[in-house]
């Protein structure tokens, strides 16, 4: 299947199966792309103890990755695997969320963009662990455990920077306000959602809005950050239509693969 | 190695120490452990803030060539695999500056002589990682070589920098596999994988041989800090170690060592081999390597790209404790 014929495919036509990969892949791509970024910053960061902690969570996200993407190929049944998923397809074939693939910047928008997205992923996880699938919920416990750290984490980051020096509050609150309107595609369901959330394989998208918020709303007041009042308008990663930053990290990500399609390494 | 050319203070014969440094010499030679808070000679202590400094700043450089190549690792695991490896030498850093400071040495302080070319980090990673083999060649033979180094440093007389050492050496040995494993796949693999190997064995080789540091044989300081028990080895018996263990690691990957003079020499029961050009090193360690200033830009910028962080942070937890002592 061609990436665009993925991207233009009409949803009504999509089969269980087809909703189950198509949902894997939402869930596992957002994770890889994440993982990239983060994984950018590897001997770059502010602290050494920061080195350690952005690869640790670089390394969860891609582990969680490498599982929903290998389960993503068993279903598709179409003889690829993980690897291939991740360095063979181009981007109108990747499925992930905007905010992930938003580039680093400085540390204030990587600390941000993982606070906004770990408060999504906990959510996201805590349905995908009641799944109907055996395979979707056993993948999504072992996930909620390390994203609750990273949770944890990014919120302390989120608070201690934006109550911190002058500075620290201004480049928090900028990277804020870049990223604000990239944080209503996570709740922006489709029809091939509404299939998931009817077979009781996923969470409907709306649903994991209130919690996002109201955690959001929370930590952002203690860190003395205000919500901007834009409009969180910004989305099509989940359907295959990204930014521009996406097509130079794939370059990257999948020079190797597209370089020597016939090694294994 | 990590720590390359440490200058050694001291170098009193017997009859020139006071009764004190008499003690501690007599404590080093019966084995025991010199711990922080016990009376040592001051040239032991700069000395020892010299090398474990070095070190460290060597584990937090040599993220980078490695790091260079995370974001292209060619498939999921081998990425999980390296960002694991990576984030290991972040943590030798820290286990090292945290065995520096029990010398009265803050890690900041260590930072900023390095970032103002005061201190020194091993000249290896002065040398670009150019292709995925490169990976492998580090882990391989970098990784290898400090092994050599590192396992006899665990004996070493003072207490928290052994200690650091057998953690270290522990998550060593699997950076050494994960390399090799590499350079098995490619030296096994197509025809550019292979020459990729074989490349990356040919550049990386005589820079390994360097990091154990030119012959100290007849170095007072050496002599010193093995009186002390800080270095265990010379130079020479790592080094030629080191050329026996990889010479039949690199045949069973049907690669061949970039020097045509070696060869089995049956009295010693070892390789004779070929030095490495002893004046590119001087060079590499004056700031003349290949990578020198990218690796020195890539630190600096992110120690001054990272301060309203720290300062961010700082700020943070005095207003933190500020109104928890008000309450
Ligand atoms: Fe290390
Ligand atoms: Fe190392
Ligand atoms: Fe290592």
């Amino acid at each position: 299947m061609s990436a665009l014929t993925e991207t233009t495919m009409p949803e009504t036509t999509l089969s269980a199966d087809a909703v189950l990969f198509e949902t894997l892949l939402r869930v596992g791509d957002s994770a890889l792309i994440l993982g990239h970024r983060v994984s950018e910053w590897c001997g770059h960061a502010p602290t050494l103890e920061e080195d350690i902690a952005q690869a640790n969570v670089a390394l969860d996200l891609i582990g969680q990755a490498t599982l929903w993407l290998g389960l993503a190929a068993e279903v598709e049944g179409a003889g690829r695997d993980a690897d291939a998923l991740a360095f063979r397809r181009d981007a109108g074939g990747f499925r992930n969320l905007l905010l992930a693939e938003q580039p680093n910047r400085d540390f204030a928008v990587t600390v941000m963009r993982q606070f906004l997205f770990d408060a999504w992923h906990a959510e996201l996880l805590a349905g995908l662990a009641a799944s109907t699938d055996p395979r979707v919920a056993e993948i999504a416990a072992k996930a909620r455990k390390e994203v609750a750290y990273h949770l944890d984490r990014s919120e302390t980051l989120v608070i201690g920077l934006g109550d911190g020096t002058p500075e620290s509050h201004a480049r928090m609150q900028a990277a804020l306000t870049r990223l604000w309107p990239f944080t209503g595609e996570p709740f922006r369901g489709d029809a091939t959602d509404a299939a998931a959330a009817e077979a009781g394989i996923a969470p409907d998208p709306a649903a994991l809005e209130p919690g996002w918020r109201a955690r959001v709303e929370a930590v952002l007041a203690e860190a003395t950050l205000t919500l901007p009042d834009t409009a969180r308008f910004r989305s099509g990663g989940r359907s295959g239509v990204h930014g521009e930053a996406l097509g130079l990290l794939l370059a990257e990500m999948q020079f190797l693969q597209r370089a020597y399609p016939d090694a294994t390494w | 190695m990590y720590a390359q050319m440490v200058t050694s203070e001291g170098g009193k014969a017997r009859d020139e120490m006071t009764p004190e440094e008499c003690a501690f010499q007599d404590r080093i030679d019966r084995g025991e452990r010199i711990e922080p808070k016990d009376w040592m000679p001051e040239g032991y202590r700069k000395t020892l803030i010299r090398q474990i400094g070095q070190h460290a700043h060597s584990e937090v450089v040599g993220q980078l060539p490695e790091g260079n190549w995370i974001t292209r690792a060619p498939t999921l695991e081998r990425k999980q695999i390296l960002l694991a490896k990576v984030q290991d030498e972040a943590g030798h850093g820290l286990y090292l500056y945290s065995a520096a400071e029990t010398l009265g040495v803050s890690r900041d302080e260590l930072t900023e002589m390095l970032l103002a070319g005061k201190m020194k980090y091993s000249s290896i990673f002065n040398y670009p990682t150019l292709t995925w083999a490169d990976i492998g060649a580090v882990g391989w033979l970098v990784d290898g070589a400090a092994i050599m180094n590192q396992v006899p440093l665990q004996r070493t007389s003072y207490g928290p920098y052994a200690r650091a050492m057998v953690r270290i050496c522990k998550e060593e040995s699997f950076h050494q596999r994960q390399g090799y494993s590499i350079m098995m796949t490619m030296a096994r693999g197509t025809a550019d994988q292979k020459a990729m190997a074989q490349d990356a064995l040919n550049r990386f080789w005589y820079p390994s041989l360097m990091m154990f540091g030119p012959s100290d044989k007849d170095s007072v300081h050496s002599a010193q800090s093995m009186a002390w028990k800080i270095k265990i080895n010379t130079n020479d018996e790592l080094r030629q170690k080191f050329v026996d263990q990889t010479v039949p690691q690199a045949r069973f990957l049907g690669l061949e060592i970039p020097d045509p003079d070696l060869v089995w020499n049956e009295e010693k029961g070892g390789y004779d081999f070929s030095q490495p050009d002893w004046s590119e090193f001087y060079e590499v360690l004056k700031g003349n390597g290949p990578c020198n200033a990218e690796r020195m830009e890539a630190r600096i910028e992110a120690w001054e790209d990272g301060a309203w962080v720290r300062e961010g942070l700082m700020a943070h937890a005095e207003k933190r404790a500020a109104a928890h002592a008000a309450e």
